[in-house]
């Protein structure tokens, strides 16, 4: 996926939207940045397919040397399937964050949080600031 | 009210080598340049370089230098030899610890001799200000803070020696561990000594503030043949971990003694007096106190700082630091606990937000370097 055509959390996820046999249906990782701001990874914990998730709280958590990060979900809806082998190759994160590295498949249930997602000019602005 | 970080001397060749700078104790302080787990093995392997400068560095001049510190300090001063080092702690009246420090016996390169002490960047204040408060007119003592106008940093790691030597004629090799001397590298006048807070050999070395560059770009000179590599705050914590070597505000604090510490060893409690001597004196006989343990964790979770440890499902403590270690690959901890869980092999756990991991009482440190 081109991360031109995402869109990002202000913590640093991101999902992309698709329409799939009718249901739109959200891929969900985490951004460049963060794997970089994180480095050193070392452990990742995600939630099973059939779970909900809800647009800003925690669904995981990704472990890095130096501290832990919760990963709060940028959307709303059910978990229709899980990147199980990334925990076993948290370098992918790093090598390819927005295609291989993609965490949660999510069917929508809600679009409204959608729209409190930012584009990725707007994330890169963030990102600079926060840098 | 935003306060200025102070910068060290090395503070542009950290910017320039891309460092992520944070605050650390009122100092803009590199925390990692690569990553924790490659500077980590840098320093194992080859060798690390630490700017340290953040560290207090007091001057004691004048012959009560030794009578005065010997005062303050856990561990006998008068009649430490000249060209020797020791680790040793400040206490308050009640035994409880204000700071761990190192304390140097010098000669100056005009042979004067004089005390040094490096006390850790966090207490600085407060230990300029407790020495400050029980020096008398007459106890014929001068103090001179000389963190500011020089540099510190320490190079360690197996490489170290050979890289250093070469910039110097003081023999390093034959220098014992916990000695000093006052030498010169690359035309610069330093005090080199045998220390460090790694679990592996090398150095430290203390330079003028206007030195501390050119130090250091003729030690990378010297080191790039074996990989040296800038180390960060991030894998100064890892490796000090990995060595379970205290760091205050974790494992030190004013509410925790030498001896629930693991530091007996650097309390000399015989024919001498001290601040904190006579309550240390029954801290000693106390039974029943917590004890700092080590612990591996069989999850891949990891133990921070402050999560409860537990045996059989009750709190009977808490972990003062925990990190991935980044030789055994896999998390390890320091934590204080009740007596009667501190045995070797125990089985306990720790509560990992909410949820328990599995854990068991190894012995200390986790790592200790092969001696050649």
């Amino acid at each position: 996926m081109n991360p031109d055509e995402l869109l990002f959390a202000e913590t640093h996820e991101w999902a992309k939207v698709n329409d799939e046999d009718g249901a739109k249906v959200a891929t969900v990782g985490i951004s460049a940045f963060a794997v970089e701001q994180l480095t050193d990874l070392v452990y990742m914990e995600l939630p099973s397919v059939g779970a909900t998730v809800e647009a800003g709280k925690e669904f995981g958590e990704v472990e890095s040397v130096k501290a832990v990060s919760p990963l709060y979900s940028p959307v709303t809806g059910e978990i229709v399937a899980v990147n199980a082998g990334l925990p076993d190759s948290l370098e992918t994160l790093n090598s390819d964050p927005y295609n291989a590295g993609w965490i949660l498949k999510v069917k929508l249930a809600d679009e409204s949080s959608l729209a409190k997602l930012l584009d990725s000019a707007a994330y890169q602005k963030q990102c600079a600031e926060e840098g | 009210m935003e306060v200025a970080l102070a910068h060290t001397p090395l503070y542009d060749w950290h910017v320039a080598r891309s460092a992520r700078m944070v605050d650390f104790a009122g100092w803009s302080m590199p925390v990692q340049y690569s990553s924790i787990v490659e500077e980590h093995r840098a320093t194992r392997n080859a060798i690390g370089v630490f700017d340290i400068s953040h560290m207090g560095r007091l001057r004691f001049d004048g012959e009560g230098a030794a009578t005065f510190l010997d005062r303050l300090l856990t561990r006998r001063v008068v009649g430490l030899e000249q060209g020797l080092i020791r680790y040793s702690l400040v206490t308050n009246e009640s035994g409880g610890i204000l700071d761990d420090v190192l304390v140097y016996h010098l000669a100056d390169a005009d042979y004067k001799p004089f005390h040094l002490l490096v006390v850790n960047a966090s207490n600085r204040a407060k230990i300029v200000a407790w020495v400050e408060q029980h020096l008398s007119s007459d106890d014929g003592v001068t103090i001179r803070d000389q963190t500011v106008e020089t540099a510190m940093f320490a190079v360690q790691g197996p490489d170290a020696l050979s890289a250093l030597q070469p910039l110097t004629d003081v023999q390093l090799s034959n220098m014992r561990y916990y000695s000093g001397q006052t030498a010169q590298i690359a035309g610069h006048p330093v005090i080199v000594s045998r220390t460090g807070y790694t679990g592996e050999d090398g150095c430290e070395l203390i330079v003028s503030a206007e030195s501390a560059s050119s130090v250091v770009e003729n030690l990378f000179a010297e080191g790039e043949q074996f990989g040296i590599q800038p180390v960060g705050l991030g894998a100064r914590d890892t490796l000090r971990l990995e060595a379970a070597m205290p760091l205050y505000g974790h494992e030190l604090s004013e509410t925790i003694d030498p001896f629930q510490a693991g530091l007996g060893f650097a309390v000399h409690l015989k024919d001498r007096d001290f601040i904190g001597a006579s309550a240390l004196k029954e801290l000693k006989q106390l039974p029943n106190q917590l004890r700092r343990i080590g612990l591996e964790i069989d999850s891949k979770r990891v133990p921070r700082e402050h999560y409860p440890v537990l045996s059989s499902d009750a709190v009977i403590g808490e972990v003062t630091s925990g990190t991935f270690s980044p030789t055994l690959e896999r998390p390890i901890a320091m934590a204080y606990v009740q007596p009667d869980a501190a045995e070797l092999g125990t089985k306990l756990a720790v509560d990992i937000r909410g949820r328990a991991a599995e854990a068991r009482v190894v012995a200390l440190p986790f790592y200790k370097r092969d001696i050649k």
